[in-house]
């Protein structure tokens, strides 16, 4: 299983949330095999425009599907909290600063290679009341589109090297070690600009997802 | 190529998906997100997707979202909420729709989660992510 669970008893939200009853498959005639397009889109991929306070960073990666086929001119979305670990979102009560300049929300349509870029600043950690002293690891949102209904994927980006990461149960309820460590971006020096910004690499790779395991005969 | 896994929208996302303009096309459809306790989920994105139309909707402090829809169905819909490691999917059948090779597959007690209803001037269709009257999701 590539995804998380429903149910992860050490992410409190899922419990209530989770679906009880089995998952129906549905036949293959039924899926569609067109996703939405997006045209006029107004992109925003500079989040930095307005003079945000941070630690400037270049994100890039590339958008694949499970064939490693890029995925051109689709919609990526990201929203983030600042560097002080806020978000410009009310219902965020978080007493940390908020960054008059700084909204924490871009999107961009993929290149003909399937690559995007967002020059954004490092969002830093905020806790949660999941648990006693819960701290959510820095990290991105991610909204991405594929060629089919099936190919539609919401995640998060994580940094690496983050000390938060073994506590958090939401980058923990991926049971699979290797999976889950695909939403760890790599430090990039290619991407990594001279006196300018830190690069990262995070490609996003859509596939199988949703799909439930084939029965052995 | 291992795919990228899934993970939760969060409770923050307004700001990030709030931009995409609603078609003016299309019937009013409303309804409510209700969680295992039938109490209000007042932070999920209904996606509804159908042939070169697309639509996004939130819900309020009364788990109340409010979009269109534009007939014929089923429509094919994405459910997105805190909590949600990944999303859930349903289809919305309109009140004309006929039963088609999906629906017969489907518990008969747990069809009637897949039709709308008509409600006044509008179409109501309630998401229930969990308990009794559980709306049927689906996978592939």
């Amino acid at each position: 299983m590539i995804d998380p669970p429903y149910n992860v008893p050490d992410y409190r939200s899922t419990a209530l949330r989770a679906p009880a009853q089995k998952l129906v498959p549905l036949p293959t005639s039924a899926i569609a095999s067109s996703a939405p397009t997006f045209s006029d889109v107004p992109e925003e991929a500079d989040l930095t425009v307005k003079g945000a306070l941070g630690e400037r960073i270049k994100v890039v990666g590339r958008l694949l599907d499970g064939d490693g086929r890029p995925i051109a001119g689709q919609l990526v979305e990201i929203w983030q909290a600042n560097a002080a670990g806020r978000y410009a979102h009310e219902v965020d009560q978080h007493p940390a600063p908020l960054d008059p300049n700084f909204t924490g929300v871009g999107r961009c349509l993929t290149d003909t290679d399937g690559s995007w870029t967002f020059l954004t600043i490092k969002p830093g950690a905020y806790p949660w009341g999941n648990h006693p002293n819960a701290w959510r690891p820095a990290h991105i949102h991610f909204s991405v589109f594929g060629r089919s209904f099936a190919e539609r994927l919401v995640t998060q980006m994580y940094f690496p090297g983050d000390p938060l990461l073994p506590f958090d149960p939401i980058f923990n309820s991926v049971r699979d070690v290797e999976s889950r460590n695909l939403l760890i971006a790599s430090f990039d020096w290619d991407t990594t600009e001279d006196t300018w910004a830190l690069g990262y690499r995070f490609d996003i790779v859509i596939g199988g997802h949703l799909s439930t395991p084939t029965e052995q005969p | 190529v291992k795919p990228t896994p899934s993970q939760t929208i969060g409770p923050f996302f307004h700001h990030g998906m709030e931009w995409l303009p609603t078609p003016d096309d299309g019937v009013e459809l409303t309804g409510r997100v209700l969680d295992g306790l039938g109490e209000p989920v007042n932070d999920a994105v209904i996606e509804l997707w159908q042939p070169r139309r697309f639509v996004r909707a939130f819900t309020n402090d009364e788990g109340v979202y409010r979009t269109t829809i534009a007939p014929p169905g089923p429509c094919d819909v994405s459910v997105f909420a805190r909590g949600l490691l990944q999303r859930l999917v349903t289809r919305i059948y309109l009140p004309d729709d006929s039963d088609d090779e999906v629906l017969a597959i489907v518990d008969p007690g747990r069809r009637q989660s897949l039709r709308c209803v008509t409600d006044g001037d509008c179409l109501r269709f309630d998401i229930r992510l969990q308990g009794e009257e559980e709306t049927v999701f689906f996978a592939w």
